[in-house]
């Protein structure tokens, strides 16, 4: 067997599976997308620009994905690196394991039930209510974009502390004895050597959550209660209730186009803090 | 400003170190000296590292003093003290390019210095380690000796009081260790910063240091000039650690004004000064260096067969066995073999020695 013949053979699963559950479904819906509606709802063949032209009609769910996938972002940004540092840099080693175990523990329940839990502690019955027993008036939290932050914070966070805690425990603690050596103060030692170096993982953290908020349903679905919705929602909604795919492909090929943009976009920046280094690379 | 003046640098005054149970450094009482080219050498874990991270700041001594300029420092955090170090594997920032590695300790230093001021000073920096032009590399980018001298750069640009080097020179191949040791000695004469060198290698301490201290469990066993360890080692371990020595054990005889006489298996007698506390009847090893044993077809000395031969360009290194004394090493240089000849393995001859040549040593 030439070895061209054996990469060849062990690249093709992967190849056959991407072209059969990627490549192909993406032709299929860029399709539709200049499709019509048929009179029973489904795809009935046509060419028209009319399905995006009705984009508008959806910018309510764009502009709430568009907003809410970065806030996410940057909550669990904001949540995650101190507690990775923390982990990294600052916990005893040996409770190191035990808390990045209890980092994943809520994965090994589903998002769904987790999601509904929130339901109940958003929920009047939940910390409204002691909020209101304790005089503090009487917020109204759950369908609300707080409820869906709240949920995406909570089902993100470890996606966002890993890259980040890989990041900071492979520094070298003796770049930051030589940076205290050449008179940098603890605090500043942090801005110009441990910040800059764990970029990476932070970019890498970022990515990860920022693309799968785009393309996220269930979170809004549960906490959003139909008031709060993304992207996801609109499609769900119009493959599944309207029956309008042609709508709902156009609307499907908008998302993966805003995609596409924003994260070439933000390699560009991220490659550039990394310094152009490959051995650091972001992915 | 290569004079020496009395007035210490810095100042170990009982400084001890203990990590947990384990105590890295005992009683470490030093003055390091104006200028000087002072060398911790001993084998790891022998608390030299320790010693020189009290000096940085990255250790607070458990018990004793830390002086810098007569100053007591024992509270200093690292970043105020005026000490630059060298890290064993130079630690040089790589998010950041030669230039800004260099510059970085004078960024710190507030009120800020103007930025062209940093970049004269990092071109001067440059030049000095001989990188001239390579400011706008990536570190990755720059060979282990490169790289080397850019970790030199980084140390000097704030001119400290105290160059501290840990082990700078083991990541490097031999020749390369060998030109370095030579430019070290140069710029520490021509900047006139005090220097501080940490190594596990003797060669490079009796090269470049003005003085040395021997280290052994967290102790200084014995300090001085390289000369001064090479004549008059206090003991075996001092011998041992620094140059090659041959060790003949056996009992004190009897001393005559510092002078001792062991007497070693089979009879085999050693004359030579006593070191410190030895009394007769004392069990205590006699120390000989291989150069001032000679190797001899002539009669008189000791009989030996030889072992094993090595050339060594100026000098042939003999291993030789005594029925009574075991294996030693005999170094003949190019001049007395030019009257004896070579020596085959196998051939026998006499080794014989100067009266009076040994070291009658404490073993330990």
């Amino acid at each position: 067997m030439t070895p061209r013949l054996r990469t060849t053979l062990l690249l093709a699963p992967a190849a056959i599976w991407l072209l059969a559950m990627l490549v192909l479904p993406l032709v299929v819906v860029l399709v539709f997308s200049f499709g019509e509606r048929a009179a029973a709802g489904g795809y009935s063949a046509a060419v028209t620009l009319e399905n995006f032209a009705n984009l508008g009609a959806r910018w309510t769910a764009f502009q709430n994905t568009l907003v809410l996938a970065p806030v996410g972002t940057a909550l669990c940004l904001l949540i995650a690196y101190p507690l990775a540092y923390y982990l990294a840099v600052r916990c005893d080693p040996k409770w190191r394991t035990l808390l990045l175990i209890l980092v994943i523990v809520p994965f090994w329940t589903s998002i769904l039930i987790r999601s509904y839990a929130w339901i109940y502690l958003l929920g009047g019955q939940g910390i409204p209510k002691l909020v209101s027993l304790l005089g503090l008036g009487s917020p109204r939290l759950i369908n609300t974009p707080f409820a869906v932050l709240t949920g995406i914070v909570y089902g993100y966070l470890p996606l966002m502390v890993f890259p980040i805690f890989v990041s900071l425990e492979r520094l070298d603690k003796r770049l930051l004895e030589a940076s205290a050596d050449l008179g940098s103060p603890p605090w500043r030692s942090f801005l110009q050597v441990t910040l800059p170096l764990s970029m990476p993982g932070v970019a890498t953290g970022c990515m990860l959550v920022f693309i799968l908020l785009m393309g996220e349903f269930l979170i809004p679905a549960i906490l959003g209660g139909g008031k709060v919705f993304f992207v996801g929602n609109a499609l769900v909604d119009l493959f599944l209730q309207s029956r309008n795919w042609p709508f709902g492909a156009a609307v499907a090929v908008a998302l993966v186009l805003i995609m596409l943009v924003t994260v070439t976009l933000y390699m560009r920046f991220t490659r550039r803090w990394a310094g152009g280094r490959d051995d650091v690379s972001l992915m | 400003m290569t004079g020496k003046d009395d007035s210490p640098v810095a100042e170990l005054r009982g400084a001890t170190k203990r990590f947990g149970a384990i105590v890295a450094a005992r009683d470490l009482n030093l003055s390091i000296r104006q200028g000087e080219f002072l060398s911790f050498l001993g084998p790891s874990g022998c608390g030299k590292t320790t010693a020189l991270r009290m000096l940085a700041g990255f250790e607070t001594p458990t018990e004793g003093d830390i002086f810098l300029d007569g100053q007591r420092v024992n509270d200093m955090p690292a970043h105020r003290r005026p000490v630059n170090m060298v890290f064993q594997h130079y630690a040089l920032f790589p998010h950041l390019t030669v230039a800004e590695n260099i510059g970085y300790g004078l960024r710190q230093q507030r009120p800020r210095l103007a930025a062209s001021e940093i970049e004269a000073a990092v071109t001067r920096a440059l030049d000095t380690v001989r990188l001239p032009g390579f400011g706008a590399r990536r570190i990755w980018e720059m060979s282990g000796g490169q790289q080397q001298r850019v970790a030199l750069a980084r140390a000097i640009i704030n001119e400290p009081k105290l160059l501290l080097l840990d082990e700078p020179m083991a990541a490097l191949d031999k020749k390369l260790r060998h030109d370095m040791q030579i430019e070290l000695q140069t710029l520490q004469r021509t900047l006139g910063i005090t220097f501080v060198l940490v190594t596990h290698d003797q060669e490079e301490a009796l090269s470049m240091s003005d003085r040395i201290c021997i280290m052994r469990d967290g102790e200084i066993v014995q300090m001085g000039s390289p000369r001064d360890l090479y004549d008059r080692p206090r003991n075996r371990y001092v011998a041992d650690f620094v140059g090659k020595s041959n060790f003949f054990p056996g009992r004190v005889e009897s001393i005559d004004g510092g002078t001792a006489r062991l007497v070693a298996e089979g009879g085999v007698t050693f004359t030579g000064v006593a070191g410190e506390g030895i009394k007769t009847a004392d069990k205590a090893i006699a120390s000989l260096r291989p150069e001032q044993i000679g190797l001899t077809r002539g009669a008189g000395g000791v009989p030996v067969t030889v072992i094993n031969r090595i050339f060594l360009g100026e000098h042939t290194e003999y291993l030789v066995r005594h029925p009574d004394l075991g294996q030693f090493l005999i170094l003949a240089s190019r001049q007395a073999e030019a009257g004896e000849g070579n020596f085959e393995p196998g051939e026998t001859g006499n080794a014989h020695w100067r009266d009076g040549a040994a070291l009658i040593l404490g073993n330990d």
